[in-house]
């Protein structure tokens, strides 16, 4: 059963959305989405919704959401860390891969603006037996890759600068990007050191907001737009809980294994020459780097280059994160719908900071302290080969 | 508008079992032991230990002590406070102690934090560290008190 995106709705991300409920931010994303797709509300036949219930202090948000979602339908929820966005979008996806639907959405809402600080929340996803205790939130484990990386690689605090100067200049095209303002390379370098070597424009912001995504099955999609984008490859992988078993924080060896997978399934022989952009998940410098190499964009210790040498940038060879990315917007548990929705777009040739010529997008998220990766391959084409 | 907002908070007490292992771990923490567990299958001594391997799917099973020295894989110095976790500066790293097939998750220290790029040198991946441990023990993961280098 081929299956499409047929619209993407979200709502612009801020520190705050004072102004909306949990559910209201979920109407609003859900309402740009319908209105994308050409659909109703009594079109839709089930929902995936996903959200980190302790970012928000709200136990089972779904039931607050799925009055937003059109009351009587199939709800479902999903909560994977920070791949939840990710992981949320493929539920719906196989709702209608399955063939039990013709058409289901993929509602993500998160606001994590409201959470006074995202690291105490962060290190409850830390074993609490063994490695609570030594204070970790994901910029420590971050941090950890970027140390790895540099001492492997060889890479500088410059190489990882330009990741971030990139991001930036991207969001500044996105008009729902949180983060948005021209930095240079040393901006990012004078800015304090939050955990060594990352610095506070390395970081990603903590951001309010929602994000929907509608899938169809291939009658319907065809009916309703001019230009789906069909989802051609997808998968998920897990890693060890235990952060001391990663084999090695200078490459990300899960990721790459996840990658060769959905390579294979989807058709894909040369990364770099079948795969046109790339929205990744990364709320951190390094891990665009290290992303880019597990995934076959560049070779091992080459990725801190990319950035510097503009193979990243919307016109370079490998444009990754033309929507400002994570490092600009992070409403953690939406995050991942939202790289999914932007690589839609991109295929769909309708993205803000649109790349030329976009045939094929990929879609990454990673979660739980580098545990858990999702990946997706979106296509203007219904089959690569 | 001023838009209302209500405070809420989170604050409710659990009581997490650390299971068989990690206490048979916490009892050889008093004696400065630091004990592992063997996957039978794939042969990887496991640090701290667990009942079962996840890369086998099978349990674990004869006891190890390991050396309370080894090699800092990876780490980083937090200079930012953030709510509910250690003042900073604090380090952290993961260090493979001699004997083991992990990495155990640790407080570095013995060294000024105060400029990071010095901590940096001091601890860089591949450095050999000790443990320093506390005087009085009591069976929990901070009786280690840190990782300091060897020489």
């Amino acid at each position: 059963m081929r299956v499409a995106v047929v619209g993407f709705g979200q709502t612009p991300f801020r520190t705050k959305r004072k102004d909306k409920t949990h559910p209201e931010l979920a109407f609003e994303a859900i309402n740009v989405a319908l209105e994308h797709a050409g659909l109703d509300m009594k079109d839709i036949e089930a929902v995936a919704y996903g959200s980190m219930d302790p970012f928000d202090g709200i136990y089972c948000p779904e039931r607050w959401d799925a009055t937003a979602c059109g009351l009587e339908k199939p709800v479902m929820k999903i909560s994977t860390g920070g791949t939840t966005g990710m992981t949320t979008a493929l539920a719906a996806y196989e709702h209608v891969a399955s063939g039990l639907f013709d058409v289901a959405m993929a509602v993500c809402v998160q606001r994590v603006g409201e959470c006074v600080d995202a690291q105490p929340v962060l290190n409850t996803a830390v074993d609490p037996i063994y490695e609570r205790h030594s204070g970790l939130g994901a910029i420590h484990v971050a941090a950890f890759q970027a140390t790895a990386y540099m001492a492997k690689y060889g890479a500088t605090e410059e190489d990882l600068a330009w990741v971030s100067v990139k991001d930036h200049k991207n969001a500044l095209k996105n008009p729902c990007a949180h983060i948005r303002m021209d930095i240079s390379v040393e901006d990012v370098l004078n800015s304090r050191v939050v955990c060594s070597p990352l610095k506070l424009l390395e970081c990603c912001p903590r951001s309010d907001g929602a994000a929907a995504v509608i899938f169809a099955s291939e009658d319907v999609a065809k009916k309703v737009r001019d230009n789906p984008a069909w989802v051609v490859g997808e998968t998920t992988i897990s890693d060890s809980y235990y952060l001391g078993d990663r084999p090695d924080f200078a490459d990300w060896d899960s990721l790459a294994i996840a990658g060769r997978r959905l390579f294979r399934t989807a058709g894909v022989e040369n990364p770099v020459k079948d795969i046109d952009v790339a929205e990744l998940y990364s709320p951190f410098t390094i891990q665009e780097i290290l992303e880019l190499e597990a995934l076959g964009f560049a070779e091992k210790g080459k990725g801190k280059d990319f950035a510097k040498e503009g193979i990243t940038f919307p016109d370079g060879e490998m444009p990754t994160n033309p929507s400002g990315g994570v490092l600009c917007t992070n409403p953690i548990g939406a995050t991942g719908l939202v790289r999914f929705g932007e690589a839609a777009l991109q295929v769909m040739g309708e993205a803000e900071n649109q790349v030329d010529g976009v045939e094929v997008a990929l879609s990454h998220a990673w979660g739980g302290t580098l545990q858990f990766h999702t990946l997706a391959l979106l296509s203007s084409r219904k089959k690569l080969r | 508008m001023d838009v209302t907002e209500f405070e809420v908070w989170w604050k409710i007490p659990f009581r997490h079992s650390a299971g068989i292992h990690a206490t048979r771990f916490f009892e050889g923490l008093k004696e400065k032991k630091i004990l592992g567990v063997k996957c039978e299958k794939c042969g990887r001594v496991l640090v701290p230990p667990r009942a079962f391997c996840e890369r086998c799917h099978a349990e674990t099973g004869e006891w190890v002590e390991v050396k309370d020295e080894g090699i800092v894989e990876t780490m980083t110095v937090t200079y930012m406070k953030f709510t509910g976790l250690p003042d900073p500066p604090y380090a952290v790293g993961v260090v493979k102690l001699d004997g083991a097939d992990t990495g155990m998750l640790c407080f570095l220290g013995g060294v000024d934090l105060s400029d990071w790029r010095r901590v940096h040198e001091a601890f860089k991946p591949g450095t050999r560290v000790k443990a320093v441990w506390r005087e009085e023990r009591e069976g929990k993961i901070t009786d280690i008190e840190y990782f300091k280098p060897l020489d």
